[in-house]
């Protein structure tokens, strides 16, 4: 009969995420000398700021959480030196971020999007049921349809930009690219559009998965006008990426420099190979998603219409399965929903943000849309989570 | 349909030995709740074609339950009474079909947020199984072997680092015979402990010979099965309607002749084998994948007293960019990566040997192949310290037995 890992496994959800918190935060105090949120500031301080006209927000999820023993615990930070040496130092660095909702990448996307834990099959291509970050920007804030826009990597993602909630809905949401889906459609024109459906590799959790499009994703005509990018530089550029989300990166700079969206929403998938169990390709993902961030971060910094008044925010979708976990396979999966797999992270850089703070105390990934509606004076008023003090 | 409705001509369709396992115990069976009953029936229905310690492993829960009177079994599967199950879910056929139920439990599960519960009152109830009827002490202490990095001539990754804490890292192993040394260890474990399934070979390339006593699994002799079985995967795929739910479920439903295995031969291993395919993830397409699950599913189900588990080198991934330019180039090994991806897997490896029971006598050895680091763990072996004195890679396997 199987035996338990009892000394590790009798610990409640919350003990266990505290512990994860707590390796985080002394990890990151070796490493960066970050200090307590509490000492440098209490949480109503920021509260108090009026939101300025002009500010951007600049969201990254991982889709495909990466664990801490692969990044922040000391056998992973050779994976994330640009998050510990270049952004961390930046950022306020939430330690203890919950998913308390499903983990499957879609979903768990819809509901930080949403700020609601969305309760739809995963694998339906479907649109979220509550407002999302996105119809609320525009509608309370009266902005145009280009002010916002989706970059995800995959077809699942296609109605990711507006909900179905009567109230919202069609016309009010975020314009989505889908970066392979474009790089295919413009590969099929010169070329035997079989020869590229592995490009189409849509959900490592189903590795077979492509579900049909029906949200208002951008087609491969409309990418010139858009983008201002013609089909053939796109292929060509495309050309000389190694993975979906270099791809994805290359199209947020590019809408960036064109359109200078207010609210730019960026999903990177490479990392959840993992599903395919094969440990070295996960790490790659880790390690490019760690370079990706701080290329747009400099990006950001970089572009007029952008820098010291956006805020960039990262966080993983959720986590992964422990590997001491006996009903899980380690990093591969996200199935168990133990502690690990609910725990993550988030960092926080921009002109109002402290820099180099550890906020220890746990936070909600809903919590986000609501600090968003804080930071950019939109009410989200269906969302399930709260402003987040230090950085609203 | 309700548990308390079953009767024997409910298993109709069952195999033999299910079918009269099921009928010996209906009582038990109509006194379970339905958010419990199906779970059973779902390791009973294939109990026909099941290792001996799993078929020990359900004995043992149905005489947990037949051992508590009426209010104690209630107390005991009353979280899975308590669950909030659909309509829908209660429809389902779960006595001919308990996998399906299972899955769309558990998906009802994650929407209802009832997953944690549940997965609490599963650990709780295994616990107590086990506490009220202790597994009986094995023949002998149990050996695990993991040979990892065949075909990598240089390395600068650090090997073994989550294995290196918890024994002894030895640098200056030479190999001599190398993995021959290694299969006769096996094979002499099971001429001294004959016992059906106790003793495995798993190798992620082509395998080397052993007795017919060693149960072996291989990701070369399974070519044919994997061809077979992508074929198929992909008419399903290519069907008007695509539910990925549905695609796990079809999957689970192949049968070991319809990918060319003959179920006469070894029904247990045949069935073993076709579910690293079906139920694993990757387990298709990459041989370190394949091996690492081969060996969880093997330790988890079978319960070994002896496991060889070889890794070998994997398809390489290529970047887009090689995509783009041709995207029929023949495909090409990856040593370096899946030496990186066995490192993890013999890690994984031990830490499932250490859920079965015997953990704490149980020796295991993780050897990089053809080289001189090997880690050993175990009571006779210092946990990390480092050995830099000349081993015979033959003796220190000896000195696992």
């Amino acid at each position: 009969m199987v035996k338990r890992f009892s000394d590790l496994n009798r610990g409640t959800q919350r003990d266990v995420a505290q512990a994860i918190s707590g390796n985080r935060r002394e990890f990151l105090r070796l490493t960066t000398g970050a200090a307590a949120a509490a000492s440098l500031f209490g949480p109503a301080t920021l509260n108090a700021m009026v939101a300025p006209k002009g500010r951007k927000a600049v969201v990254v999820t991982f889709g495909g959480g990466a664990r801490d023993d692969e990044t922040f615990m000391p056998d992973g930070q050779e994976n994330i030196p640009h998050l510990l040496d270049e952004l961390i130092p930046q950022a306020t660095f939430f330690s203890q971020v919950v998913n308390k909702g499903i983990l499957g990448h879609y979903v768990a996307t819809a509901s930080i999007v949403t700020g609601a834990y969305e309760n739809f099959n995963n694998f339906a291509a479907v649109s979220p049921n509550n407002p999302t970050v996105f119809e609320y920007f525009r509608k309370d804030l009266k902005r145009p349809a280009t002010d916002s826009w989706v970059v995800a990597p995959s077809n699942g993602f296609a109605r990711i930009g507006e909900s179905a909630h009567k109230a919202f809905g069609p016309g009010l949401g975020a314009g989505v690219i889908l970066p392979k889906r474009l790089l295919t459609a413009a590969l099929s024109r010169t070329a035997d559009g079989s020869r590229y459906e592995h490009l189409l590799r849509d959900n490592y959790e189903t590795p077979l998965y492509a579900p049909s499009l029906a949200g208002r994703q951008i087609e491969l005509g409309q990418m010139a006008e858009v983008l201002k990018l013609s089909a053939d530089d796109f292929a060509s550029h495309a050309g000389g990426l190694a993975s979906p989300d270099e791809l994805s990166v290359y199209i947020a700079r590019h809408l960036m420099k064109q359109l200078a969206p207010s609210l730019l929403w960026v999903t990177l998938h490479d990392i959840d190979i993992a599903h395919s169990g094969t440990f070295s390709l996960y790490v790659d993902g880790i390690r490019r998603a760690d370079r990706l961030c701080a290329e747009l971060w400099r990006s950001i910094q970089a572009n007029p219409e952008y820098a010291n008044k956006t805020n960039m925010y990262i966080l993983p979708d959720f986590g992964r399965d422990s590997d001491i976990e006996p009903g899980g396979n380690g990093f591969q999966h996200h199935r168990t929903g133990d502690a690990m797999s609910r725990t993550t992270w988030m960092m926080v850089l921009g002109p109002d943000v402290k820099q180099n703070v550890i906020i220890d105390r746990p936070v909600e990934s809903i919590d986000l849309v609501p600090t968003l509606g804080s930071f950019f004076g939109f009410n989200p008023a269906l969302s399930a989570g709260k402003p987040i003090a230090e950085v609203a | 349909m309700l548990p308390l409705e079953l009767t024997a001509q409910s298993f109709a369709t069952y195999p033999a030995e299910a079918r009269q396992l099921a009928t010996a115990h209906l009582d038990t069976l109509n006194r379970l709740p339905l958010g419990f009953a199906p779970l059973l029936l779902k390791e009973l229905i294939v109990f026909d074609f099941r290792f001996p310690m799993e078929r020990r492993d359900l004995q043992r829960q149905i005489r947990y339950l037949e051992s508590l009177d009426p209010e104690k079994l209630a107390a005991a599967v009353a979280p899975f009474a308590q669950l909030r199950l659909s309509r829908e879910l209660e429809q389902t056929d779960w006595v001919a079909k308990p996998a399906v139920f299972t899955e769309q439990l558990t998906a009802h599960l994650w929407t209802t947020h009832q997953i944690d519960a549940f997965r609490a009152a599963a650990v709780d109830y295994m616990d107590k199984a086990t506490v009220a009827f202790p597994d009986e002490p094995r023949p002998t202490h149990r050996i695990g072997i993991v040979a990892i990095g065949q075909g990598v001539k240089e390395n600068s990754y650090r090997l073994f680092r989550k294995l290196r804490p918890q024994g002894t890292y030895f640098t200056s192993v030479r190999p001599g015979e190398g993995v021959a040394v290694l299969t006769a260890l096996v094979a002499k474990r099971a001429a001294k402990h004959p016992e059906s399934y106790a003793h495995w070979y798993i190798d992620g390339g082509a395998p080397a010979a052993v007795p017919p006593a060693i149960a072996k699994v291989s990701w070369a002799g399974l070519t044919p099965a994997r061809a077979a079985l992508q074929g198929r995967m992909q008419k399903i795929y290519e069907a008007p309607v695509w539910d990925p739910e549905a695609f796990r479920t079809k999957l689970a439903q192949i049968q070991p002749e319809e990918i060319g295995m003959k179920d006469g031969d070894d029904s247990a291993m045949n069935r073993f084998q076709l579910s690293l395919l079906t139920e694993g993830s990757g387990t298709q397409i990459f041989a370190t994948t394949f091996v690492q699950w081969a060996a969880r599913e093997a330790l988890r189900r079978a319960q070994p007293l002896t496991m060889l588990t070889r890794f070998a080198p994997r398809q390489r991934e290529r970047p887009m960019n090689e995509l783009l330019a041709e995207a029929q180039k023949k495909s090409e090994f990856d040593p370096e990566g899946s030496l990186v991806d066995a490192d993890m897997g013999a890690w994984y490896t031990w830490l499932n040997q250490q859920r079965l029971h015997g953990a704490e006598q149980s020796n295991f050895l993780a050897w990089f192949e053809g080289h001189s680091e090997a880690v050993a763990v175990g009571p006779a072996f210092a946990r990390g310290k480092v050995s830099e004195e000349p081993v015979n890679l033959a003796d220190l396997a000896a000195s696992l037995l």
